[in-house]
């Protein structure tokens, strides 16, 4: 057997071009594997130690003011483990540096005995409960502004500026992914939470002895249902805004949603990656095996066993196998460590530790392994079952007939090398059908490729330009009467005032519910429009709900359908509302209605929350100004700088885990096309040095030959480019959760991108086998009989 | 046989031998009942016309095919009635093919495709005594691609009988080859038939090669139509052709 492994290594160097292209294309497929579930593991459990380790909270609430002793009551609920009650309040900042206001949200800290939602100081001290306006604040938004302690930020604070002194710079499990409610990308430069000692904060809102904000721990096997309902009525009296669970804490939302795509990923691209790999091998197999035919019954004929002969092709499919995925899970490692860092700067864990585990690995190694095993498999046993004497007996001349192009009649005038080709391919379809599927496969990984970012670019799209177009949107602290509008039109650069009315609600339908906020809004907007997946634009109906299509599934409730909407906020009124029509949108579930509708409902005169606004951005800097000063403004979000911060951030990250699959598809799409070009030269190499001898030139043979590498190139692109988008609308099924949906858009760039490198690819492989075409050993291919 | 005192043993044994071959809606009858007695480290040639069935007789003696009916036997074993892993293992045991391609492993050095099939005998000559008596000596480490068609058949000569085979079954070995070389080819047979008593058959449709024979079977269609013991059989040098 020492000789026959001698033989396995030359025929590896021998097949070192297709070997290297094939252990390639196999790192890429177990490259993406490795690196998406690490970093998915590796998040995973950075945030359940984190949750673990820092209290993380069960059951949220918020309420206008209950009194302290209210916490006892809270407590003594069955199945809740642990209560921790303070004093939130939203504020408006005015950060030095920064044109607009931004928004503060602040906490107040060290109450109770602090179980429960733990911050995590990464600098400096807590704020002591004597100091004057000390404060910690979180750090994504301390690097935004590369605060330090001792640095200040002017808040206004119960109507009044108060410059916050920062002491300490921190993190906390509420806070992973800070993210202003209502809003779909994180700003870190414009949202902030601070700390502040829990007696100071009561004190400047006047809640000595009270607390409008109530978190709670279960026991374990506790009722998270139970427990909301019993919240819910005990704070009922108390302005509470209704109680929610951990899958509706915006930062844990956020994270989980983020997560589960994350996974979606993890599991479709590799999949797919490795069945091209699979499939890469299982040709590359059958091939080899064929052009050995000869060598096997020799060794068949001196007495190699069956088992002997199959075990030497599993050996060399085994060797690329380890070395393949051995290559994958160190690239997988190391991107997957990057990929982990890159996520820090947006997901805030107190530590964030890279981990590889064994069973990453070892799935990866046993899903190549099970790929290419089964791509090996029908090759190899075709070797085993191989008879000798039928193998000797060298191949009879093949039967060649005038293609049905030919028959037809029209084709006579088509040049020789053509008509060759074309007869070459009737007379192998199932051949040429493999090596058609093996290159459309490479083009479509492409396309799988760079999707996403496709997609991406259209909700952000469709999101800012398409749907919400307003430049500024404005909340104010209270509900406020419709003259606030007024005066927002008269600020600076201001365009376009239209109102809006947000109130937070919960959804009941059946035993399902879900809290958000119902936007109304004036049936004529025109910065905020209701637009589908179509891009066609909805009407609000006069009566009832438009509600988010994926909200429609989530509840079980379909147009027509009566809801129970329970009003989380003032008078808390609980109305019956019908479905009138649903919304196919892409982002967290929302529902809509007519502003005269929702004050109806509410029994309300016509209030408004706040107004999307239309600004000319010559008096960008004065308008903001402006709005800094104004203490009934809560809030200011910017288009611009929310767009900005994503393309620095979040896109930056997808961008980077696009480049990644790029890069792995193109590695795969090349090693694909290289492979069928060898194994076309391999398999015509006879016959086109029996041309050479015949007295053919070079450029006239390799014409032949390159000609129907060519010709199959072009005729699988656009079978790849169908399976592309097939391989894309598997994966929005994929990547479909319930806060975030992918459109099936796949832009011509796109397409172009794969046609271009599968046929760049197709030429650096032409280019190799014509050097080996003109370097053709003409005896020894016509001497040599294997 | 006058050389031999002793009686002749029968090594193969065949009897009532046919092979049908089905090809498209045609049926070719490559063998039409054969019997046949192969002795102990006697040399036989088969002499035929193309197609008359010689290679097929000798890959069903070989265990590299199996008859569409009748027996052979080898020594006590019934060839016909052994699955395919039995044939594997007698062929590994027994059997040292030679074939008119020389089928050598091109990616083998000589000494390499030799020790490929030494690695798996149970009581070989070293790979390089093998070659040395196929007189390779000096080439042993050249690919097949570097050899000529006359040495590159002298090491498939070499690795047929590097495992100290019970039979010998050549096919045509010298078809591709000029006279001379042929005879070169011929001789290392003859030798291994004459020094190792390996039991040898050698396919051609070269008649004067079947001087150097004990015996002489000749087959047409299908079928062996007379067998020729040789009184004074001459050593492969001799040969003319
Ligand atoms: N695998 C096969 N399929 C069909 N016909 C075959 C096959 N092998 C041999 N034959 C036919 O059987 C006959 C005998 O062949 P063979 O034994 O090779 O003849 P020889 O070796 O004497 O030239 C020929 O007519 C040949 O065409
Ligand atoms: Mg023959």
């Amino acid at each position: 057997m020492r000789t026959l492994r001698r033989k396995l290594l030359r025929d590896l160097m021998l097949l070192r071009g297709q070997s290297v292209a094939i252990c390639l294309v196999m790192a890429c497929g177990v490259g993406t594997y490795v690196m998406s579930l690490s970093t998915l593991h590796s998040l995973r459990h950075a945030q359940f130690t984190y949750y673990e380790q820092y209290g993380f909270a069960d059951v949220f609430a918020h309420l206008k003011r209950a009194p302290d002793s209210m916490a006892r009551r809270l407590a003594e609920i069955p199945g809740v483990a642990a209560v921790q009650t303070r004093v939130i309040a939203e504020v408006t900042l005015d950060v030095a540096g920064l044109d607009e206001p931004a928004s503060g949200r602040l906490v107040s800290l060290g109450r109770t005995s602090e179980a429960l939602n733990r911050v995590f100081l990464r600098r400096g001290r807590l704020p002591l409960e004597r100091g004057v306006d000390e404060a910690l604040v979180n750090e994504a938004f301390a690097e935004a502004h590369a605060l330090r302690p001792g640095d200040t930020v002017t808040a206004v604070i119960n109507g009044r500026r108060r410059a916050l002194r920062v002491v300490g710079i921190a993190l906390s499990p509420e806070y992973v992914y800070a993210i202003r409610s209502g809003e779909f990308l994180p700003d870190n430069r414009r949202f902030a939470v601070f700390w502040l000692p829990h007696v100071q904060l009561s004190a400047a809102y006047d809640m000595e002895g009270a607390f409008n904000d109530v978190t709670v721990a279960l026991a374990p096997g506790a009722s998270e249902a139970e427990v909301i309902r019993r919240v819910d009525q005990l704070l009922d009296r108390y302005g509470g805004s209704g109680a929610y669970g951990r899958s509706e804490q915006l930062s844990n939302k956020f994270v989980s949603n983020e997560l589960t795509q994350l996974r979606a990923m993890a599991l479709v691209t590799p999949a797919i990656f490795l069945s091209v790999t699979a499939f890469l091998l299982h040709i590359v197999f059958h091939r080899l095996i064929g052009a050995q035919r000869e060598q096997i019954a020799v060794l068949k004929a001196f007495g190699y066993t069956r088992w002997e002969i199959g075990g030497y092709y599993l050996q060399l499919a085994a060797l690329l196998l380890t070395v393949g995925s051995a290559l994958g899970t160190g690239l997988g490692a190391w991107l997957g460590h990057a990929l982990t860092e890159l996520y820090t700067q947006f997901f805030r864990f107190p530590v964030f530790d890279y981990l590889l585990s064994v069973d990453v690995v070892a799935t990866a190694t046993a899903i190549t392994g099970g790929a290419g095993l089964m791509g090996v498999w029908t090759a190899v046993r075709q070797a085993m079952l191989l008879p000798p004497a039928e193998a000797m007996r060298p191949e009879p001349p093949a039967a060649y007939r005038p293609t049905i192009v030919e028959r037809m009649g029209w084709a006579r005038r088509l040049p020789l090398a053509v008509r060759w080709i074309l007869r070459q391919w009737e007379r192998q379809p199932a051949r040429t059908a493999l090596s058609w599927i093996g290159v459309a496969l490479a083009t479509s990984v492409m396309v799988l490729g760079s999707f996403v970012e496709d997609a991406i670019d259209y909700v952000i799209d469709f999101q800012y330009f398409l749907a919400q177009r307003q430049d500024v949107t404005v909340t104010f602290v209270e509900p406020a009467s419709s003259n606030s509008i007024h005066d927002l039109r008269r600020l600076p650069g201001v365009q376009l005032v239209e109102p809006f009315r947000s109130v937070p609600v919960r959804i009941h339908f059946g035993h399902n519910a879900r809290r958000l906020g119902l936007l109304g809004l004036d049936p004529n907007q025109r910065l905020f429009r209701l637009m589908d997946a179509r891009e066609r634009r909805l009407d609000l109906p006069p009566e009832g709900l438009v509600i988010s299509a994926k909200l429609a599934e989530v509840l079980g409730a379909g147009v027509g359908d009566m809801l129970t909407v329970e009003v989380l906020d003032g008078r808390r009124p609980t109305r019956q509302v019908v479905v009138a029509a649903l919304l196919d949108d892409f982002t967290d579930p929302a529902a809509y209605m007519r502003l005269d509708a929702l004050h109806r409902m509410l029994w309300e005169g016509p209030t408004v929350s706040g107004a999307f606004l239309a600004i000319d951005t010559r008096y960008k800097p004065e308008l903001y100004r402006q709005l800094k000063g104004t203490p009934r403004v809560a809030g200011v979000s910017m288009k611009s700088s929310v767009l900005q911060t994503f393309r620095s951030t979040l896109a930056e990250n997808l961008t980077r885990m696009r480049l990644f699959n790029i890069v792995f598809a193109s590695v795969i799409a090349c090693g694909v096309v290289y492979n069928s070009a060898r194994i076309s030269l391999a398999e015509r190499s006879r016959d086109l040095a029996t041309l050479r001898v015949l007295g053919f030139t070079r450029t006239e043979v390799s014409r032949i030959l390159l000609g129907e590498f060519a010709l199959l190139t072009m005729a699988a692109i656009p079978l790849g480019l169908y399976l592309g988008y097939g391989f894309a609308w598997l994966m929005t099924f994929a990547l479909d959760t319930e806060t975030q949906r992918f459109p099936l858009v796949v832009l011509p760039r796109t397409y172009g991108y794969a046609a271009l490198v599968t046929i760049i690819a197709g030429a650096a492989s032409a280019l190799t086998v014509r050097r080996r075409l003109d370097r053709l050993d003409l005896i020894a291919v016509l001497k040599a009989h294997d | 046989m006058p050389t031999r005192t002793v009686p002749p043993v029968a090594v193969f044994k065949a009897r009532g031998l046919t092979k049908i071959y089905h090809v498209a809606e045609t049926t070719v009858e490559a063998l039409r009942g054969v019997d046949l007695d192969l002795y102990a480290g006697e040399c036989v040639v088969m002499l035929g016309p193309s197609g008359s069935g010689k290679s097929t007789l000798l890959n069903i003696l070989g265990g590299l095919d199996v008859p569409t009916s009748g027996v052979v036997h080898f020594r006590d074993h019934d060839l016909t009635a052994e699955d395919d892993d039995a044939l594997t293992l007698y062929r590994r045991e027994h059997v040292g093919f030679v074939f008119q391609f020389y089928n050598l492993i091109p990616s083998l050095t000589a000494r390499e495709n030799v020790a490929l099939v030494t690695d798996i005998a149970a009581n070989p000559m070293a790979a390089e005594e093998a070659l040395a008596l196929v007189g390779l000596a000096e080439r042993m480490d050249h690919f097949p691609s570097q050899l000529s068609g006359g040495e590159q058949q002298r090491v498939a000569i070499a690795r047929a009988v590097a495992k100290r085979p019970d039979v010998l079954l050549c096919d045509e070995p010298t078809g591709a080859l000029d006279v001379r070389t042929g005879v070169l080819v011929m001789d290392v047979i003859d030798r291994v038939n004459r020094e190792l008593g390996t039991t040898t058959a050698i396919i051609t449709h070269n008649a004067s090669i079947s001087r150097m024979a004990d015996r002489v079977v000749h087959l047409s269609d299908g079928r062996v139509t007379q067998v020729e013991s040789n009184l004074q059989r001459c050593s492969a040098r001799e040969l003319v052709w």
